[in-house]
């Protein structure tokens, strides 16, 4: 088969999976499994073999039009660079593993034939958006995966925090989609063309002729699918869907799919210095903000979410330098570490009964009880805090580097301000990015007080899954940077020694600070004793997961903040802490801008309905109802009546007609 | 004979059975003004299917064919309405149109129509109405 055929099955068969489960979920369950686990696997194989034969040489492009659409063709196209090989692998590896530990995971959730489904479905879109050469294509996979996305996040529809968050996710989603789809026409109408070679050749020529405006306008798209500040909101509270969705959605593919995008299109967006100058903000209020609020979460799966926007952040911040290379090459690596770091957390809630970090300070004993999690959370956490050799070392200094090389004024693709904004904001979230893997490495696993309870083991394929994500996580950087330029647009990864040393050494203070405030801290954690475990703790990890998150709020007082005086991080940020805890009350501010007066609309407009509009549709109605109380007087239910009023009727019938007929 | 014998005949026929179907209280009464007017549609048609027969070539004398088919569906329809009178008497005692009125607008609520020394209560009147 041809490179081309084999790329169009890969988002086919997880698609056909998701139609197939759906279809046979409810009358052959047996049949659910397998169908959603080898559909994803088959598509892993087959984007292996098309990133072998694409091998970073000259992109696979390939082209048909169904039919034709009016001004600007639509097209079913494909364009497989190397970006777009690499980035499947990565997405068809997650996918594959969330589907196995899914298994295990929602062992007895009735639900579980639609859940694989979806997440089937939402891999092919993902699939799409990676492989589609043409801008609209790729908006039909980003729309898909964020409908796919409400769905699972609301998985555990009964918890109101689920309800509520999945609606958020898509509403904030959308609220950037809207700005996305207006910037594609714009763009499409400036290029003559949605094909992205088109597009990019017309970039190439100076054909742009509002390129600000369009690079804003497709920023606020990206900015809400990445979940970059200010449309980040959706992420943290998406946390209430079941932790393998939150591997794959929230950490690995949908929201890399905004980075992704903005990779693909690089040259548009630097085609204005404004725009360069947005993202390199963006990105720096992104990840320092995120890294604090991180520091202040108390549910684990919280801690990942704002770390997952602080590195997304990262990855805005390389494609704010210019360097699209170390954007995807980070994006790669952070797929691997940051799956494996939501499906180990996902073990670790089961094992511990609950998603606080507070209560499981109070607990010991949980590293034995879970050591594949133990060991591979730890991997991941390293390469998180960007310790070498692990892999995130090796992402994030290409990160950095591209970020000092631009500072210096080495190049002319982006300004140097948005390198030294891109580069401060690096290493000062490189100190928060150690600081907050530490707590909680350190919450997690050295907790001191009643033992764990013995859940017994965790079932195989969720452990199993861990240790196949920790060997990326651990050795991918090491081993790719020099080998994936070629892959690339062919710029050095390799990590310079300035910003290595500088970034290493802060991310071991970070650890260090956190270390000795926990030292500090832990002898207070006897003295108040908290703690909520979940009430089935025999039941699959699902459920145990959903008990958790329901019970959080009633138990702590808050979904995302525990009263823990105990916490190296409520130490370290003093009176922030209050504020990081709630994201820096952002999620108030848009209660105030955007709720309130959206609601204030609502309870008016249905006032208008209800007393306005409603009193003339009533007022209508009055005047048939009497006619029909006159009318109905006339029923006296004697038949003689009603004949009588026939015959008169028949008579005057007759005399009308009569004298039409004789002209008089 | 001509024709406006059998007309006018037929015409005082129908008004007759007109009156009595509007004017009779007994339904025995009404159903035989009924068969009346039948007679006078009769008697027309039989009169004309003559008058009409007489210049024509050839005829069918569709006016008596039909004639026979009005006497047997009056038949049957006399049939019917004697077995209805005679079970709304049964079960009433009465066979007075004007006190079968039970589709009067607001008769359930207001039976103020049947005489108060009637014996029937309205439960029991509105199980017969429904039987």
């Amino acid at each position: 088969m041809t490179t081309t055929t084999l790329a169009v099955l890969v988002p086919l068969l997880p698609f056909l999976g998701a139609v197939t489960g759906l279809l046979l979920g409810r009358t052959a369950p047996g049949f659910v499994r397998p169908l959603a686990v080898l559909p994803t696997l088959a598509s892993l194989v087959l984007a292996a073999i098309v990133a072998v034969r694409q091998g970073g040489d000259a992109a696979v492009d390939a082209a048909t039009e169904l039919t034709p659409t009016g001004s600007v063709p639509v097209e079913l196209a494909l364009h497989i660079d190397g970006f777009a090989a690499l980035v499947a692998l990565v997405v068809g590896l997650v996918a594959t593993c969330v589907q196995v530990y899914s298994t295990g995971y929602l062992r007895d959730d009735p639900r579980y034939p639609s859940y694989a489904a979806l997440v089937s479905l939402f891999t092919s879109a993902m699939f799409l958006v990676v492989y589609s050469g043409d801008l609209m294509v790729l908006l039909v996979g980003w729309e898909v995966m964020g409908i796919c996305s409400y769905f699972l996040v609301g998985h555990y529809w009964e918890t109101p925090e689920a309800r509520a968050a999945s609606i958020k996710a898509f509403l904030v989603t959308k609220l950037g989609d809207v700005p996305f789809l207006i910037g594609l026409f714009a763009l499409a109408t400036d290029a003559g063309s949605f094909r992205i070679t088109k597009v990019l050749g017309a970039v190439a020529h100076g054909g742009l002729d509002h390129p600000t405006l369009i690079a804003l306008l497709l920023l606020a798209g990206v900015a809400g699918k990445s979940a970059q500040f200010p449309l980040h909101t959706w992420l943290p509270d998406a946390m209430a869907g079941p932790t393998p969705v939150s591997a794959l959605i929230h950490a690995a593919t949908m929201v890399a799919a905004g980075v992704y995008f903005v990779a693909r299109l690089l040259p548009v967006f630097e085609a204005s210095q404004a725009a360069m100058v947005v993202l390199a903000v963006m990105a720096a209020v992104t990840m320092a903000g995120s890294g604090l609020a991180a520091l202040a979460q108390d549910d684990i799966k919280r801690v990942l979410a704002y770390s997952t926007i602080g590195q997304l952040g990262y990855m805005t911040g390389a494609l704010a330098v210019g360097d699209r290379g170390a954007a995807v090459f980070h994006l790669v690596s952070h797929g691997a570490f940051k799956a494996l770091l939501f499906l180990a957390a996902g073990v670790i809630i089961h094992a511990a009964g609950t998603n606080s970090l507070a209560a499981m300070s109070r607990m010991s004993g949980l590293r034995d009880r879970v050591p594949d999690a133990f060991w591979t959370m730890t991997v991941a956490l390293l390469a998180l805090a960007a310790i070498p050799p692990f892999s995130g070392f090796f992402s994030k200094e290409s990160v950095l580097g591209a970020a000092e090389h631009v500072s210096t004024g080495h190049t002319e693709h982006a300004p140097a301000a948005a390198g030294w904004i891109v580069l401060v904001a690096g290493l000062l979230t490189a100190v928060l990015t150690a600081a907050y893997a530490t707590r909680l490495w350190l919450l997690a696993f050295r907790g001191r007080g009643a033992e764990t309870p013995d859940h017994g083991r965790q079932p195989l394929t969720m452990t199993v899954v861990l240790w196949v994500l920790a060997v990326p996580s651990l050795a991918l950087g090491g081993f790719a940077y020099r080998s994936l330029p070629d892959w690339f647009d062919g710029r050095d990864l390799a990590p310079t020694l300035a910003t290595s040393v500088l970034g290493t050494g802060l991310a071991l203070v970070g650890g260090l600070v956190v270390h000795s405030a926990w030292r500090h801290t832990t002898a207070r954690a006897a003295r108040a004793p908290l703690g909520a475990v979940a009430a089935h703790p025999g039941g699959d990890a699902g459920l145990v997961e959903a008990e958790a998150i329901a019970t959080h709020t009633p138990a702590y007082g808050d979904v995302a903040s525990a009263p823990d005086p105990a916490d190296p991080g409520r130490l370290l940020l003093g009176p922030l802490h209050r504020h990081a805890a709630t994201g820096f009350h952002l999620d108030a501010v848009y209660t105030t801008l955007f709720v309130r007066p959206v609601q204030t609309g609502a309870s008016l407009v249905r006032f208008l309905d209800r007393e306005v509009v409603d009193t003339y549709v009533r007022g209508a109605g009055t005047l048939p109802r009497w006619l029909g109380t006159a009318v109905r007087r006339a029923q006296t239910g004697n038949v003689q009546t009603y004949v009588s009023a026939l015959l008169a009727g028949t008579v005057v019938l007759v005399v009308a007609v009569l004298l039409v007929a004789t002209g008089a | 004979m001509h024709l406006a014998y059998p007309a006018v005949l037929s015409a005082l026929l129908f008004c007759t059975g007109l009156y009595g179907v509007l004017a009779r209280r007994n339904a025995i009464l009404v159903l035989m003004s009924v068969e009346l007017m039948l007679n006078a549609v009769n008697l027309n048609l039989v009169a004309f299917d003559v008058w009409l027969s007489r210049t024509a070539e050839e005829t069918l004398h569709s006016g008596q064919a039909l004639t026979l088919f009005t006497i047997a569906i009056a038949a049957a329809e006399i049939g019917i309405g004697l077995a209805i009178v005679l079970a709304v008497h049964r079960n009433r005692g009465t066979a007075d149109i004007d006190r079968l009125r039970d589709t009067a607008e607001g008769h359930e609520s207001a039976p103020s129509d049947e005489p108060a020394d009637d014996d029937t209560a309205p439960a029991a009147e509105k199980a017969e109405a429904t039987a």
